[in-house]
């Protein structure tokens, strides 16, 4: 602490330190201005993009035109949409599943004292840090045996690999935060751990399980890896490999126009979802990282 | 607590953990130990049935590969300069977002937009943006006057590999602004009204106290970002295919795989991928002391 040196600033009119006061707020402000623009450019820039027919689409007008026809073209596509709904079903799917096996195992995790609770959470949270490809061949072996090949029920299966450990992590850090002394009473009377769990703790989680619910449905929606590697035919396609797989003829040809329409289709409810559910989101995600 | 009681809380918490487990095993470990197990043999993917041992020979044959160690190098130079990059833009957002400043909480939410954007669409976004004749950046670089005719950005080379990183900090940044800012909130500011009162500089009470109290919560966000890094498939697959100047190490694992169907030997790329991983972990963990400064 020595290298601090303790000077005292030259007095000044009140006047000057309101001028700066000012002048870092209106630089700050710029500052956020900058970021905003930095994040949000992008997505705007498709949107853009997806509105503008033929050459419109080559001249960069940086407000939209409005045209749609590209995503009535979409909605036409029985493929595109099919993905959609392959989509859908996956991800709610594997959002149910981990939940439900994430929530068992919370309970246990955070709730009851037995000796291996620790190596439990380690490994958990190892598996959830593993690289996917590091199983491919394995989970080949096990799709195909049990019949799942080119079927969205098999990337279910395959995505609980990941949502399952981050659920399970997450639900842990908040039923922690619930006090203990909720439960005393249920406990005094000899009440069992499975009607603690769903008749004391349950009715109150749903905050933290609608925010988990949601981040897992996320990484559900977004996987890539898998879904290209598990489904083969287009119509048993998820939306982000349907997306990822979009050509043209050659590199001068590509459907730029359909694509962003596509992008600004499938991601469009994720971000109302998420700007809604904002502070829950901002809670989870960061609950089992920085207080785990 | 009797030892009768406390063995009937131990038998009920495995009994809760039975989904947990049931399903750790069949998509994680089961699959992991076939993984490895077909590393030692010469199967083929389109007959899983037939194949016989072969010793460490797809282990050897991945590592005397040219390819594999391109990969290996775009692999390790896209993760470091990535995360290194997030880390700073992410500190530095994360401290301009926690200063009491009007638009703070419309900032706040727009940060996510980017992080729930599929890595896919977000490819494809950049891709367009900068794509070499129509995209909005060579648009804008050359009216500003900066360069007089379009970049060809994803054609190929380093190039390509700097467009790979810009889009992945765009994309991952907001995690690391999350996790940091979450940090800073765990600090009381009781501290720095303290220091601002004994007139200590601001770019000072930032070394000496912020970035201090700060580590823990970017040693677990750099940990995390930097194996989700390593492990990058899916936006260098969209942009570039299997273009060997940015061919990752999944990459390269999924192609022997899949694309080249040598199970045996895609097997023993993903091992090497498995110890690499496990190996940046370690070193990480070791080097910013998680295990104490977090705990679990």
């Amino acid at each position: 602490m020595s290298e601090i040196s303790f000077k005292r600033a030259p007095r000044r009119s009140p006047s000057y330190y309101r001028m700066r006061r000012r002048l870092g707020v209106a630089l700050q402000m710029a500052a956020l201005f900058l970021v905003m623009i930095y994040t949000l450019f992008p997505y705007y820039w498709a949107f853009v993009s997806s509105t503008k027919q033929g050459a419109e689409l080559f001249r960069s007008a940086l407000l939209p035109a409005f045209n749609f026809t590209y995503y009535r073209q979409l909605l036409d596509n029985s493929v595109f949409m099919g993905s959609l709904v392959n989509s859908v079903y996956v991800a709610v799917a594997t959002t149910f599943f981990s939940l439900v096996i994430g929530l068992s195992a919370a309970y246990a995790l955070g709730r009851i004292d037995f000796p291996q609770r620790r190596a439990v959470l380690l490994i958990v949270l190892m598996i959830s840090i593993f690289p996917q490809v590091v199983v491919l061949s394995g989970m080949f072996e096990l799709i195909n045996w049990m019949g799942l090949f080119n079927r969205p029920s098999a990337l279910i299966l395959t995505y609980l690999l990941s949502t399952v450990p981050f659920t399970t992590w997450i639900l842990t850090t908040f039923i922690r935060e619930f006090p203990r002394e909720l439960e005393e009473a249920a406990i005094i009377d000899g009440c069992s751990h499975f009607r603690i769990l769903t008749k004391i703790l349950l009715p109150l989680m749903g905050p933290s399980l609608a925010s988990t619910g949601i981040l897992a449905f996320i990484l559900a929606w977004n996987e890539f890896l898998f879904a290209l590697t598990f489904t083969l035919t287009d119509e048993n396609r998820t939306v982000p490999v349907a997306i990822g797989l979009i050509a043209g003829n050659n590199r001068y040809e590509y459907p730029f126009g359909q694509i962003m329409a596509a992008s600004v289709t499938v991601t469009l409810p994720l971000i109302i979802v998420v700007l809604i559910f904002q502070r829950r989101i901002v809670a989870g995600l960061t609950a089992g990282a920085v207080k785990g | 607590m009797s030892e009768r009681l406390a063995r009937r809380d131990h038998r009920a918490a495995w009994l809760f953990l039975t989904p947990l487990v049931f399903i750790l095993i069949l998509v994680a470990a089961w699959p992991l130990i076939r993984s490895i197990y077909f590393s030692f043999t010469d199967a083929f993917l389109d007959d899983l049935s037939t194949y016989s041992n072969v010793g460490f020979a797809n282990f050897i044959e991945v590592i005397t590969d040219r390819t594999w160690w391109i990969a290996v190098r775009n692999t390790a130079i896209f993760a470091v300069i990535s995360v290194a990059l997030e880390t700073v833009l992410g500190l530095m957002i994360a401290l301009l977002l926690n200063q009491a400043i009007p638009g703070r909480g419309i900032a706040r939410a727009a940060i996510l937009v980017p992080w729930a954007i599929p890595v896919v669409v977000s490819a494809k976004i950049w891709e367009w943006m900068l794509n070499d004749q129509f995209g909005v950046l060579n648009e804008i670089l050359v009216r500003l006057g900066i360069i007089d005719h379009g970049i060809a950005w994803t054609a190929g080379g380093s190039l390509l590999m700097g467009v790979l990183i810009f889009a992945d900090v765009w994309m991952t940044t907001p995690f690391m602004v999350l996790l940091i800012l979450a940090g800073l909130q765990l600090i009381s500011s009781e501290i720095f009204e303290a220091a601002e009162v004994d007139g200590i500089p601001a770019w000072k009470r930032f070394r000496s106290i912020t970035l201090p109290l700060l580590r823990p919560a970017i040693g677990v966000a750099v940990l995390f970002r930097m194996l989700d890094a390593l492990r990058m498939f899916d936006l260098a697959y969209v942009i570039a295919a299997s273009n060997e100047s940015v061919m990752t190490v999944s990459i390269y694992a999924r192609d022997r795989l899949i694309s080249f169907q040598e199970l045996g030997v895609g097997s023993a790329a993903s091992t090497w991928v498995f110890l690499l991983v496990g190996l940046v972990a370690i070193v990480i963990i070791g080097v910013l002391r998680l295990d104490k400064a977090a705990g679990t």
